[in-house]
C-alpha cells in the first residue's frame, strides 16, 4: 500500500549509471515533494532525460537508491512495479503515441485496460482531458495528422486521463515556438492547481524552467551541481550556472593547438 | 566520479545472454496467455493480419507449388512407368515438407518482417515505454495475441496451401497429362498416413511460434542490440536479422523434426 500522506513523493540517493563504459550519471541525490513542481535543467546530453527514466523505472541504476511514492523501486519486480505505475503519469518528448488509434483512442486506452467503466463514461472522461488541452476539435485526427505541439498535448492528456499523483513530462518545450512553448507551460501551472498533481519537468528552456518550477535541479555532464528554488539557483556563484544562466558556452577559451588535435585524433 | 563501471562482457557472454533474453521473453509472453485476464479483440485483430490478409499469397503459391511438383514428378515417373503413384508423390511431398516449409516461409516475408518493423518502431519511438508507464504490461498487451495467432494461423494456412497444392497438382497431372483422376487420390488415401498428417500440422505448430516469438522480440528487444544503430537504420537491420533468423530456425527445426518423427 502506498502511504497517502508521504511528502517526499520521490527520493533518490547517490544514484550512479553507465551506458556501457560511459558514466551518465553520478552521484546523484535529490528529493521532490508532494504538490510541488520540479524542473531538472541542463544542456542537451547532461543525463537529465535518463534521471528521468531511473524515477519511473525504466532504466535500472548501477548503484543507488530511487523511492517513488516511498517505494524503493529498484528492487521490484514488472507486477510491483505496474502497480505503482498506476499513480504516475509520463509525458514522453515526442507524445509516443500509438500510431494505430486515432487521438481519442490514445487517450482513453488507460482507463480501457484499468478500469471496468463502460464506454460512454470513458469516452465523456477522454473529452474532458482533451478539452483541456484544447484538443477538443482534433479527437478522430490519427497521431500522423497532427503538429508537434498537439502531439506533446495529447502526450500530456493520455498521462493525466487516469489523475496520477505524479506527473513526468520530457521536454514539453522542445522543437515548439514560444507561443506554444508558453501556452504548455500555463497548462502545467494548471494542472497543478487544478488537479493538485506533483510534476517533474525535464527541460533545457531557461524561461520556462524559471516560470513554472517551484525548485530546480541542474544537472551538468551527468553531475547534479545544485538543487535549490529559483532564487538560489540565480545566485549561484558556480561558473557553470552563471554561463547557463547567461548563455555562454561553458568553453570560451579554446586553446588552437588543443583543438587541432582534438579534430586530427586516430 | 563513480566506481561502480559495469565489467565488460566477452562476445559469448554477451549472445549467452541474448538467448537468454529471448528464452526470458518467451517465458513471459507464455505466461500472459496462460494467466487471466484474457482478451479476444487483439487475438482476433492478430488473427486477421496473420492469417485473413496472407490467404490470398498462400492460396497462389499453393497452387503454382501443387501445380510445379505435379509437373517435376510426372516427368520421373513417366520414365519409370509409375506415373499411378503421382497423387502419392504430390501429396506425401506437400504434407509433410512443402506445405509446411514454404507456408511458414511465405509467413515470414509477409507478416514475420512487418511485425517485427512495428514492433521496432514501437521501440524506437517510446511506444513500448509509454504502455510500461501506463501500467499496461507489453508482454499480455502486444506479444501473448501475436504468438497465439501465430499458432493458430499457421496451421490453417498450411492446410489450405497443402489443398491448394493438391488440387494444382491434379490440374497438371489428370487435366493436362491426362492421369487418372481415381489413381491420383486413390494413391494419395493409400499412402498418406497419420503420422505424415501429424508432422506436417506439428511442423506448422512450431514454425508458428517461432516466426512469432523471433520477430517480436527483435523488434521488442532492438534496443540491446549494441552493434548498430538504433533509429530506422536500427529497425530496418532487425526486421532484415529477424526474417533471416527465421527462415534459418525454420529450416533448421523443420530438419529436427523429420528426424524426431521419422
Amino acid at each position: 500500500m502506498i502511504d497517502p500522506n508521504i511528502n517526499n513523493v520521490i527520493e533518490i540517493e547517490g544514484l550512479d549509471t553507465w551506458y556501457g563504459s560511459k558514466q551518465i550519471l553520478s552521484n546523484i541525490s535529490l528529493h521532490v515533494e508532494r504538490k510541488e513542481v520540479m524542473v531538472i535543467m541542463g544542456h542537451s546530453g547532461s543525463g537529465k532525460s535518463t534521471l528521468l527514466r531511473h524515477m519511473i523505472g525504466l532504466n535500472i541504476p548501477a548503484s543507488g537508491s530511487i523511492k517513488l511514492l516511498g517505494k524503493e523501486i529498484t528492487g521490484l519486480n514488472r507486477n510491483e512495479l505496474h502497480q505503482l505505475r498506476k499513480h504516475i503519469g509520463v509525458a514522453f518528448q515526442n507524445g509516443a503515441l500509438f500510431s494505430s488509434m486515432t487521438l481519442q483512442e490514445n487517450v482513453e486506452l488507460p482507463l480501457h485496460e484499468h478500469t471496468n467503466l463502460d464506454h460512454n463514461t470513458i469516452r465523456i472522461m477522454s473529452r474532458l482531458k482533451l478539452e483541456l488541452m484544447n484538443l477538443s476539435d482534433n479527437e478522430d485526427l490519427m497521431p500522423a495528422e497532427l503538429s508537434g505541439g498537439m502531439l506533446k498535448r495529447a502526450g500530456l492528456a493520455r498521462a493525466v486521463i487516469m489523475d496520477p499523483e505524479i506527473l513526468f513530462f520530457d521536454e514539453p518545450s522542445a522543437g515548439l515556438d514560444p507561443v506554444t512553448s508558453a501556452e504548455l507551460d500555463e497548462l502545467i501551472l494548471q494542472l497543478r492547481d487544478a488537479l493538485n498533481m506533483t510534476i517533474i519537468v525535464v527541460t533545457h528552456e531557461l524561461e520556462s524552467a524559471f516560470k513554472i518550477a517551484d525548485r530546480i535541479t541542474v544537472i551538468d555532464n551527468g553531475q547534479q551541481i545544485i538543487t535549490g528554488d529559483k532564487e538560489t539557483i540565480k545566485q549561484s556563484n558556480d561558473p557553470r550556472i552563471v554561463n547557463m544562466l547567461e548563455r555562454r558556452a561553458m568553453n570560451d577559451n579554446i586553446d588552437a593547438d588543443d583543438y587541432l588535435n582534438k579534430l586530427t585524433r586516430d | 566520479m563513480s566506481t561502480n563501471r559495469p565489467q565488460a562482457l566477452s562476445s559469448f557472454e554477451s549472445v549467452l545472454i541474448r538467448f537468454g533474453i529471448a528464452g526470458i521473453f518467451l517465458f513471459e509472453t507464455t505466461l500472459t496467455i496462460v494467466l487471466p485476464p484474457y482478451s479476444l479483440k487483439p487475438l482476433i485483430k492478430q488473427i486477421a493480419f496473420i492469417g485473413a490478409r496472407s490467404l490470398l499469397v498462400i492460396v497462389v503459391a499453393g497452387l503454382f507449388v501443387g501445380m510445379v511438383i505435379a509437373l517435376q514428378f510426372y516427368d520421373t515417373l513417366v520414365r519409370f512407368g509409375s506415373v499411378s503413384l503421382l497423387g502419392s508423390a504430390v501429396g506425401l511431398s506437400l504434407i509433410r515438407e512443402l506445405g509446411p516449409v514454404l507456408t511458414a516461409l511465405m509467413v515470414i516475408g509477409r507478416s514475420g518482417s512487418a511485425m517485427c518493423a512495428e514492433i521496432g518502431i514501437m521501440r524506437v519511438d517510446n511506444q513500448i515505454d509509454a504502455l510500461e508507464c501506463m501500467a499496461i504490461d507489453p508482454y499480455r498487451y502486444l506479444f501473448a495475441p501475436r504468438i497465439l495467432a501465430g499458432i493458430i494461423c499457421v496451421p490453417i494456412l498450411t492446410a489450405i496451401f497443402i489443398l491448394v497444392g493438391i488440387f494444382g497438382g491434379y490440374f497438371v497431372g489428370v487435366v493436362l497429362f491426362g492421369v487418372s483422376p481415381g489413381s491420383y487420390f486413390q494413391g494419395m488415401s493409400d499412402t498418406v498416413l497419420n503420422r505424415d498428417l501429424f508432422m506436417g500440422f506439428s511442423k506448422s505448430l512450431v514454425f508458428g511460434l517461432l516466426i512469432v516469438w523471433i520477430a517480436c522480440d527483435k523488434g521488442f528487444n532492438l534496443h540491446l542490440d549494441k552493434h548498430g544503430a538504433y533509429g530506422s537504420e536500427g529497425v530496418s537491420r532487425i526486421t532484415t536479422e529477424a526474417v533471416v533468423l527465421s527462415s534459418i530456425a525454420v529450416l533448421f527445426s523443420d530438419y529436427l523434426l523429420s528426424a524426431l518423427i521419422l
